[in-house]
């Protein structure tokens, strides 16, 4: 047990020594904090309307100014990133959840017919542009935030499944999982035992880079008006909302901008950290 | 490399204007450039309802027997001149004499037969036949003199010739309209460059006065943001029914640019399926009224630009009775409606058409309804899922839509109309406003219908929409006013 203990505290150590990943990682932490926080306070409701006091620059009483309607930019901003968070994570989860299966049951099957179904099928996923399949999903559906973590779910599925049956397949060679086979165990089993716990580095690893390229995307389909529906508010949504105030207003802007901007950098900085302290030739080297 | 150029002008400028004195001022510009927002799906406005049709061509390609004047007032077209009988049936229309077609045929009183007989047709494509439905025959007298023959008396026969959707065409040419406009107007067709713009340019032919440009260009520009900067640039001359109101006082700060005012016929309402429960109950519907405040959504969402109306008639009409006290806002009485009506835990769904006032209007009033326990369901859609789900399949509860045909309260009359109102009493005043020639008699019919529709709390009725329009500032003679869709180029002149 102790040593278990050390090694924990040995990749800590590591972890902070690693300023990427710090930073990534304080970055990504605010806007956690920001989303959970929301939930049981923010400095105004952020969908009461005060037209009133529309479009006020940024002061102590508004921290981020307000916006068109005289919303308060700040609690906004903070609800926003609750609902850009609740749609990357599920999404990415919908990805983890149907791909890596696809993917292991694929390097299981290696070379077989099935093998290839499951990977062109990805391959046509994959290729198909990603706005569109949403546009479509939403023409079918409707616009809302459910449908965006379908569509950002689907295009996470190829990559998983890629990633899984590619780090699969080279382990399936090896010794260990040769005497797991000795041993009588299925291919099922072994996947779940021996080759999943041997990848989960790699797929936290790409998890990270997901969640922020899924953010990137709930911003890119609430832009064009096709993930969560007003009066909740989303970082895309208000970025368009400021588009024509651009020059009136810019803090409209500005604001989800730079949570946005900020958001992804962080989550890709924690993600490189943590391809960094996974892998062990990095690590010896260190 | 252009500065290096502008200043090598300049210099030689400079150098002939002491050689030769003052150099000649530069003449007058013949062309301009006019922005809109739609691109019309086609050019024939006897074909298609899309206002965008005559936005483009009305007045200037086309001409009718009659037309609208700046101020709505219905002008001779090519009627010269009509004599109406005296029981009002008959109508003798003297033509214009000299008139041609763009392709040089000449204008006679076959032309107007034939276009009039092609409108009220059965199987006519026209998209107001409406206009057409009291005609009973139409006779050439002589090639400039014309007789219709209505079947009873319709006191708005000479406002309904003047509409887009009744301009004469030549029935050589009448099936090609579509791609290339044939009219006796002013201006020609010139090219259409698809999703960019059409030309028109000057017809030297013309019968009447003629026109100072000698080319107008038409820019298809939908985002405001583009529109904003194409008008910044200089790319457009003039931008006559401006999308984003926000931008307007960053015009009107600029000397290069001229911000216009005016009003629009287009009556903004909230509409509320009136046969889906809860909303069949009219204290439901009155209650949606008082939870309305017109100012907030005139101030939020058209940056303070519009006129609040109380019924479904444009303000600027000598008829129009203000009927906002009736449905002020009133969150209380509201509450209590609700309450009297038993209606608790109420989600309606609201459907919102891109056009800013919709979308922004429609998150404010979502808001206010949300203070008397009203929740909406707020979903965006675009105009051709609008036109399928709302317009056509009557699935919603509430939407967001200006109507900006020029008199329409008749739609109220209709039975299979979207928002499902269609009641008899109403009907009854609409036949009798039909019937009626009087002017008199007329506004007291026009002013019953306007207090009908209130008073049953149809829809919420918001605000006149503003015609908010950007020109240069030296680019004289478009109109204020949109009486009816169009952008009249034909008073349109560049001031030295």
């Amino acid at each position: 047990m102790s040593g278990a203990g050390s090694t924990e505290r040995t990749f800590l150590r590591m972890a902070l020594g690693h300023p990427a990943f710090v930073i990534g990682f304080v970055l990504s932490a605010v806007f956690v904090a920001l989303a959970l926080i929301s939930f049981v306070w923010t400095p105004f409701d952020p969908t009461r309307l005060s037209i009133a006091t529309k479009l006020q620059t940024p002061s102590l009483h508004h921290w981020f100014g307000t916006d068109h309607f005289g919303r308060d930019m700040f609690s906004m901003i903070m609800v926003g990133a609750r609902v850009s968070i609740a749609v990357a994570f599920i999404a990415v989860g919908i990805g983890m959840i149907v791909g890596v299966p696809l993917g292991l049951y694929a390097a299981a099957r290696r070379g077989s017919f099935i093998d290839e179904i499951i990977m062109r099928g990805n391959d046509l996923v994959f290729a198909f542009p990603s706005l569109l399949l949403a546009i479509m999903i939403t023409a079918v559906f409707g616009p809302g935030a459910v449908n965006a973590i379908i569509a950002i779910g689907i295009f996470n599925v190829p990559v998983f499944a890629r990633l899984s049956r590619g780090a699969a397949l080279s382990l399936w060679t090896r010794d260990f999982i040769l005497a797991a086979r000795v041993a009588g165990k299925g291919a099922a089993r072994i996947s779940a035992e021996h080759i999943l716990p041997n990848i989960a580095n790699l797929l936290i690893v790409q998890g990270t880079i997901q969640f922020s390229l899924a953010i990137l995307a709930e911003a890119a389909l609430a832009y064009v008006g096709l993930g969560a529906q007003p009066p909740l508010p989303s970082w895309g949504r208000m970025l368009a909302d400021a588009q024509t105030l651009i020059s009136l207003a810019p803090h409209m802007a500005l604001f989800p901008g730079f949570a946005i901007i900020i958001t992804v950098l962080g989550l890709n900085l924690m993600g490189d950290g943590l391809r960094d302290l996974f892998d062990p030739k990095l690590r010896r080297e260190r | 490399m252009t500065r290096t150029s502008i200043a090598a002008a300049a210099v030689s400028i400079l150098a002939l204007g002491l050689a030769f004195g003052p150099a000649p001022a530069l003449a007058a510009r013949t062309d301009a450039s006019i922005g809109m927002q739609l691109e019309p799906p086609n050019l024939d406005p006897t074909g298609g309802a899309a206002a965008a049709i005559d936005e483009v061509v009305y007045a200037n390609v086309f001409e009718g027997l009659t037309r609208f004047g700046a101020d709505g007032s219905i002008l001779p077209a090519l009627a010269e001149s009509w004599e109406i009988s005296e029981d009002g049936l008959t109508y003798t229309f003297k033509l214009r004499s000299g008139a041609k077609f763009h392709d040089g045929s000449a204008f006679d009183a076959e032309d107007v037969k034939f276009s009039l007989n092609r409108a009220r047709a059965d199987d006519s494509t026209n998209a107001q036949k409406a206009l057409f439905a009291d005609i009973a025959s139409v006779e050439v007298v002589d090639p400039a003199t014309v007789k219709v023959t209505l079947s009873k008396p319709n006191g708005s026969f000479l406002f309904n010739m003047a509409w887009g959707d009744a301009v004469i065409v030549a029935p050589e040419t009448a099936a090609d309209n579509a791609a290339k406009p044939v009219g006796t107007g002013p201006f020609a067709f010139g090219e259409w460059v698809k999703g960019d713009r059409v030309d028109l340019v000057r017809n030297p032919d013309y019968w009447g006065e003629p026109v100072k440009l000698e080319k107008v260009t038409f820019k298809f520009i939908s985002d405001p943001t583009a529109a904003f900067a194409a008008m910044m640039a200089g790319d457009l001359d003039a931008y006559p029914a401006f999308p984003a109101p926000e931008n307007l006082t960053q015009f009107e700060a600029d000397p290069r640019f001229a911000v216009i005012i005016g009003s629009s016929e287009g009556e903004t309402i909230l509409a509320m399926n009136n046969k889906k429960p809860p909303l069949d109950d009219i204290r439901v519907r009155q209650a949606i009224t008082h939870a309305i405040d017109r100012q907030a959504i005139i101030d939020g969402a058209l940056f303070g630009y519009g006129t609040p109306i109380g019924t479904h008639f444009a303000p600027h009409n000598p008829a129009y009775v203000d009927l906002t006290a009736q449905s002020a806002y009133d969150p209380e009485k509201s509450k209590a409606l609700l309450a009297e009506a038993g209606v608790s835990d109420l989600t309606l769904s609201l459907k919102l058409p891109p056009p800013s006032y919709a979308r922004r209007g429609g998150e404010i009033i979502a808001a206010q309804l949300r203070e008397v326990g009203i929740n909406t369901e707020i979903t965006n859609v675009e105009w051709a899922q609008w036109l399928e789900d709302v317009f056509k399949g009557k699935n919603f509860d509430l939407t967001v839509i200006s109507h900006t045909e020029p008199m329409d309260i008749g739609i109220y009359a209709r039975d299979d109309y979207y928002f499902q109102y269609a009641d008899p009493d109403f009907k009854k005043i609409m036949d009798d406003l039909a019937n009626a020639t009087d002017p008199a008699k007329r506004t007291e019919l026009m002013q019953a219908a306007q207090k009908k529709i209130a008073d049953d709390y149809v829809n919420a009725y918001l605000f006149q929409l503003p015609r908010t329009g950007v020109t240069n500032v030296k680019l004289k003679g478009l109109w204020p006013n949109s009486p009816t869709q169009a952008n009249d180029m034909t008073g349109v002149y560049w001031e030295e």
